[in-house]
């Protein structure tokens, strides 16, 4: 699914957040990224939806080489994975149902299925009911389930999360869990960045940490091994 | 792209209107204040630029015929004038027509000068163009039975100067204003997508290509621009035809000048605007989304 191999990244700036990175994640898995601030967990995951674009080192996902692809196809590329982000990244100005259904209109699908798809997945996330509200209208871990429902509207193999529960209470952190969990039990990728020792601890899967622009630890079954 | 697409962004660009009320409100006032100020502009230079045209095709050459010329002569030198190259039309007036004239314009005691008339018999000649007038002045005193010609050469002259210099001044006035309206509405319009930057940011994350973005927001500039022009067609389009109705009779009774009359001008001046209001609601959007596509 996702092969990286000697990735290496150095902003205009020097800083080297990206020091050969080479991993490997197979269809289906659940993986946290950890490591502490500054370490290059998220330059290691926005290489992966080509929000950054690596210095050296090839990045292949879907049989796509994220190092190579021309400006033109990074759209094909996010169309194909579900990125959900710890700000939510939602349009202001669209209602709840239109900001899911963005997500299919620029795949040009048909009206039909597109209404049909964003209350299927509105419905998975239980706000079915607030389609109709605008993103400031809702709390925090309702906006973050609107983000998610709008990465999954497309049925990517491949969801990236960068700490989708970073500006969340423990509560809503964990429905927002219980979502992603959902969705990887239906066979989804899910890649997720994440400060959150609790849950990493709790809810078991494979970590990868990240230090220093490079992986410090692989653990199948890992801990999320800082103190905070 | 899908036909069906081009219908979601028209659909969305009308929503991102009704949703971005104040912004709408600057940039259509923007438009509105711009395309009236170039409206009464051109309206008032394109009647100058007529009244101009009319004065300058009145511009005539009088030819004094000699005092000892008798019919026959008078009639020869009509033809000879008639047929003088440059010459597009001759009309007499015989000595006792121009104190009839002199008395109306000067008054009732020059009748008086009936028993022994003072004045010459006169033709008056209009050039083809009004810029061969002086030549064709010139090719007329060398005519048998010519006294005199008077050909208005200062005057028509410092006339022809004058109206270049105008119109060329009218020109670059117009010009100006037109590259004002469009800096004033791009920059509008650029922080109205200034404000949306965060939106664009987050179409493209999502997977939407630059044109998927870009064409609501043309549509939008499009109908920013529409609704722009149509206060100052309005107000241009009545206070013209009140203007003219006001004014043209009483210009036109002097036989020489008059207004361009309302029908074809305004339909000319209104598609103008509006084409104008379009052209810059379009490129300003264009352009200011441009900026911001990058990510």
């Amino acid at each position: 699914m996702i092969q990286m191999k000697d990735v290496y990244k150095k902003y205009p700036n020097g800083i080297v957040a990206a020091n050969g990175i080479t991993v490997d994640i197979k269809q289906g898995e659940f993986v946290y990224v950890v490591g502490p601030s500054g370490a290059g967990k998220s330059t290691f995951i926005k290489m992966m939806y080509r929000e950054e674009k690596p210095t050296s080192g090839d990045i292949i996902i879907n049989g796509m080489n994220l190092a190579k692809i021309k400006a033109k196809k990074v759209p094909l590329l996010r169309r194909q994975i579900g990125v959900v982000f710890q700000d939510f990244k939602l349009l202001p100005r669209m209602n709840v149902y239109e900001n899911v259904a963005f997500a299919l209109e620029v795949i040009e699908e048909s009206p039909k299925v597109i209404r049909k798809r964003v209350m299927e997945v509105l419905d998975l996330v239980g706000l079915k009911h607030k389609a109709r509200m605008f993103p400031t209208e809702l709390s925090g871990g309702e906006q973050q389930r609107i983000s998610i429902a709008r990465s999954i509207v497309n049925r990517p193999k491949l969801v990236i999360a960068d700490e989708p529960t970073g500006n969340l209470d423990p509560d809503t952190s964990w429905e927002i869990m219980n979502i992603f969990q959902e969705i990887n039990s239906r066979g989804t990728t899910i890649i997720m960045a994440t400060h959150n020792k609790e849950i990493v601890n709790t809810l078991k899967h494979r970590v990868i940490a990240v230090e220093g622009g490079m992986i410090a630890r692989d653990e199948a079954e890992g801990d999320y091994g800082y103190e905070i | 792209m899908k036909f069906r697409t081009m219908g979601r962004h028209v659909k969305e660009s009308f929503r991102s209107i009704g949703r971005n009320g104040w912004m709408t409100f600057a940039s259509v006032s923007a438009v509105t204040v711009t395309l009236l100020l170039v409206g009464v502009f051109v309206a008032i230079m394109m009647n100058l630029n007529k009244l101009a045209d009319d004065l300058e095709n009145n511009v005539e050459v009088k030819v004094y015929a000699e005092l000892i010329a008798d019919e026959e002569q008078l009639a020869t030198l009509e033809e000879e004038i008639s047929t003088t190259l440059g010459v597009q039309e001759v009309v007499y007036s015989s000595k006792e027509q121009e104190l009839v004239k002199l008395a109306e314009t000067m008054g009732q005691e020059f009748q008086l000068y009936e028993q022994d008339n003072p004045l010459f018999n006169t033709f008056y000649v209009k050039a083809a163009t009004p810029k061969e007038t002086l030549a064709v002045a010139a090719r007329i005193a060398k005519l048998d039975s010519v006294e005199r010609v008077e050909d208005g050469r200062a005057q028509v002259q410092k006339l022809f100067s004058v109206l270049d210099v105008s119109r060329n001044i009218g020109l670059v006035l117009i010009l100006g204003l037109l590259f004002t309206a469009m800096f004033l509405i791009s920059n509008t319009i650029r922080i109205t997508i200034v404000a949306r930057r965060r939106d664009i940011e987050i179409m493209k994350l999502v997977g939407a290509t630059n044109w998927f973005i870009r064409i609501p927001f043309i549509f939008e500039g499009m109908w920013l621009g529409i609704m722009g022009a149509i206060l100052p067609i309005t107000l241009v389009s009545i206070a013209y035809y009140n203007l003219f109705n006001l004014f043209n009779v009483e210009l036109a009774s002097t036989g020489i000048y008059s207004l361009l009359t309302p029908m074809p001008f305004l339909l000319q001046i209104n598609a103008l605007l509006l084409a104008m209001g379009i052209v810059i609601g379009v490129w300003g959007s264009f352009m200011s989304v441009r900026k911001f596509l990058k990510v």
